[in-house]
């Protein structure tokens, strides 16, 4: 299917997807089927280095990583191994690019992969894998499956086989700024209306702020209250920071589809803001696949360390909790139970923090039968939220989350990522379920303690948050 | 020249031979491949220990997965350690240890061995039945895995004959059973069973980056 042929998007709607896709494997592009497989192996192992090629030498296909997958763990199905999800760059590696290539072609033992097989696994690759890294875990050989993944999308977007409603949503965030139509003008009206409507002085485009703030266009668009909590927060904290209109959108649909060029335009935006403000701390939103992003690829995106911290939002609001210099009432006097985004937590080492906070609220954290780096995925991570067809197994994966936060009897469901939220909401309307996750920014922001503080406390530092 | 002195000699020269040129080709190749500096701020700079802990911790399945996967590890810790009951307990095997490397160690007493060897033949049997069974490990399954079984279970299977003097003349006996030992050799630089080295590196590797992060291991 040619690009002009594709169908139109929604992105109005509770969600962004289409209703019907057309096909179930979807194309962009007018590559030849040749020319397409070539492509994608050509790009999946232009990345490779010495760590890719440890983790595709190995597997010793003990399956074990199945059990450490929603996907597989849910629905029982062998395809959704996390390992087999690469299968066909296995192949391609071994045959391509190993040590002992030259023989794997010269007797043809690992055969060329077919286009047919390529759009078998879109599916595996996109729609069954949150690339939330549960199986890294599991692995007795420690392969990090997930970042094979990331690669295997390499291929997979530049030989034009990204389903098609991530493949739009990272085509619109790359030409218009924000995959949901949060462009610059968008952004800045919604800055100005939750100015307005909650009484939150806000600051746009500052020329020079110790704190750049970024937002998730999930944020802009269907939490829009993301916005004035965060500069309620930072307000109270005396900060000098901005939003800037050159640099706010911190998800990255770059990375979630496998376009590694996009993926830097993307997260240049925002060092280039941060550079032009002088910030001495980037501040990342409520979203997963940002903090990853930008927290350990920025800097190689970049091609030199940043000058200038990059923090998630739950990682500033604990150290700030903890040195004093953000007050809060001990009010929320209520049974609570976290949901550790993976990308935060589990891969991103954030665990301690977003407790701190919960306690100093005053709430009884009840924690998830699996918690912190063992927490299970929503199923929404990784751009399969946004694939429409992927809905009835993102339910499927969904099953965990809900039997484990129904077990804890906590009356209130938070977490650190808004895409985890569009997932829970989702998921909580398909289910008619009884719970909400709530944002962890904007618990604290609605239990912000304004009376003037101890005259000991010290003067914060935005740039004093330990590594 | 009879069987046994072409496994003791030539056969054996040359599947060691395969064997270290192998896999010193394989883990250059892997290697040698370029790194690309990390500019990420680290959360922690103890990356070494995270890489030696990794390699130790993850010897056992975290206490979440023990119960999905309590049978298939007791299976691979049973077969794994009577191999190496196996291989570096017997006597006559350190005595040949000793001819090729000057090294030497007491040995083990062969009951023990003998147990050992059975016991890792039957883990094996199980293992197998449980790849051919199970449909995840059969999905997964290619040559690399049943004909890696293979070359894994005839030398313990054809020395537990050996040692029993079943099935044939005792020098035609040890005779096989060396020349299986030369097929494993010469195979494992090839195959999976590369995972004697690649274990500690890619455990190492993944112990190394997800410290640099703080990230869970």
């Amino acid at each position: 299917m040619s690009e002009a042929a594709l169908p139109p998007l929604e992105t109005q709607g509770p969600r962004f997807g289409i209703k019907k896709p057309e096909q179930r494997q979807d194309i962009q592009g007018d590559l030849s089927d040749a020319a397409r497989v070539d492509t994608a192996m050509r790009e999946f192992v232009r990345d490779f280095g010495a760590v890719a090629a440890t983790y595709m030498e190995s597997c010793v296909h003990c399956g074990m990583c199945a059990e450490a997958c929603p996907f597989y763990v849910e629905t029982g199905d062998p395809k959704y191994t996390p390992i087999w999800k690469i299968e066909p760059f296995k192949q391609a590696y071994k045959r391509e690019v190993s040590p002992f290539a030259f023989f794997m072609r010269a007797f043809n033992l690992k055969r060329k992969v077919t286009l047919e097989e390529l759009e078998q696994w879109q599916e595996l690759i996109y729609d069954s894998c949150t690339m939330c890294g549960r199986c890294t875990l599991i692995c007795p050989m420690g392969i990090d499956i997930a970042s094979l993944v990331g690669l295997a999308r390499h291929g997979m977007h530049k030989a034009g086989l990204v389903p098609h409603e991530l493949w739009a949503a990272a085509e619109r965030a790359e030409r218009e700024g924000s995959p949901l139509g949060a462009t610059p003008k968008v952004f800045k009206e919604r800055v100005e209306w939750m100015g307005d409507e909650s009484g939150v002085a806000m600051h746009m485009d500052l020329e020079q702020a110790d704190v750049l703030v970024t937002m998730s266009s999930i944020e802009i668009q269907k939490y829009p209250q993301a916005l004035a909590a965060v500069a309620k927060v930072l307000n109270h904290m005396g900060l000098s920071w901005t939003f800037r209109s050159d640099g706010y959108e911190a998800t990255n649909f770059g990375l979630l589809s496998g376009n590694a060029d996009w993926q830097k335009d993307m997260s240049l935006k925002l060092i280039n803001a941060a550079i032009a403000c002088k910030a001495k701390v980037l501040l990342l939103p409520e979203c997963g696949h940002a903090y990853s992003a930008m927290r350990w690829a920025g800097a190689n995106v970049y091609g030199k360390p940043l000058p200038f911290k990059v923090r998630h939002i739950s990682e500033f609001l604990g150290e700030h909790v903890a040195d004093g210099s953000i007050r809060v009432k001990k009010d929320l006097e209520t049974t609570v139970t976290f949901h550790d985004p993976c990308q935060v937590a589990r891969r991103g080492g954030v665990f301690d923090a977003p407790r701190r906070v919960l306690a100093a609220l005053g709430a009884e954290v009840r924690e998830l039968q699996d918690s912190r780096g063992m927490s299970w995925c929503c199923g929404g991570g990784g751009g399969v939220i946004s694939i429409h067809r992927a809905d009835a197994i993102r339910y499927k994966a969904f099953q965990i989350k809900m039997r484990q936060v129904d077990a804890t009897g906590a009356a209130m469901l938070v977490t650190s990522c808004s895409n985890c939220r569009l997932s829970f909401d989702d998921s909580q309307a398909h289910f008619h379920w009884d719970k909400t996750a709530h944002s962890l920014l904007e618990a604290v922001a609605d239990h912000l303690d304004d009376a003037p503080p101890e005259p000991a406390a010290a003067a914060p530092s935005p740039g004093s948050t330990t590594p | 020249m009879d069987l046994l002195s072409f496994a003791r000699g030539p056969a054996l020269q040359w599947a060691l031979v395969i064997f270290v040129l192998g896999s010193l080709w394989r883990l250059a190749g892997i290697l040698l491949l370029r790194r690309k500096p990390d500019y990420a701020e680290p959360r922690s700079r103890a990356t070494w220990r995270g890489a030696l802990k990794l390699v130790v911790t993850r010897t056992w399945s975290r206490r979440e997965f023990r119960a999905s996967t309590a049978f298939g590890q007791s299976l691979g810790y049973v077969f794994h350690m009577g191999l190496v009951v196996v291989v570096f307990g017997f006597v006559p095997h350190i005595l040949f240890i000793h001819s090729l490397t000057g090294l030497q160690w007491p040995g083990l007493p062969s009951s023990i061995v003998y147990v050992s060897g059975a016991l890792t033949v039957a883990a094996l049997v199980a293992a197998l039945v449980r790849r051919l069974s199970h449909p995840v490990l059969r999905l997964l399954s290619n040559f690399d895995d049943y004909f890696s079984w293979l070359v894994t279970v005839t030398p313990v299977a054809t020395g537990l004959l050996a040692v029993a003097h079943l099935g044939a003349r005792y020098e035609t006996l040890l005779a096989v059973h060396i020349l299986s030992v030369c097929l494993l050799l010469a195979w494992l630089p090839f195959g999976k069973l590369m995972h004697v080295f690649l274990v500690f590196i890619s455990r190492g590797t993944t112990g190394a980056l997800f410290a640099r992060k703080g990230a869970s291991t």
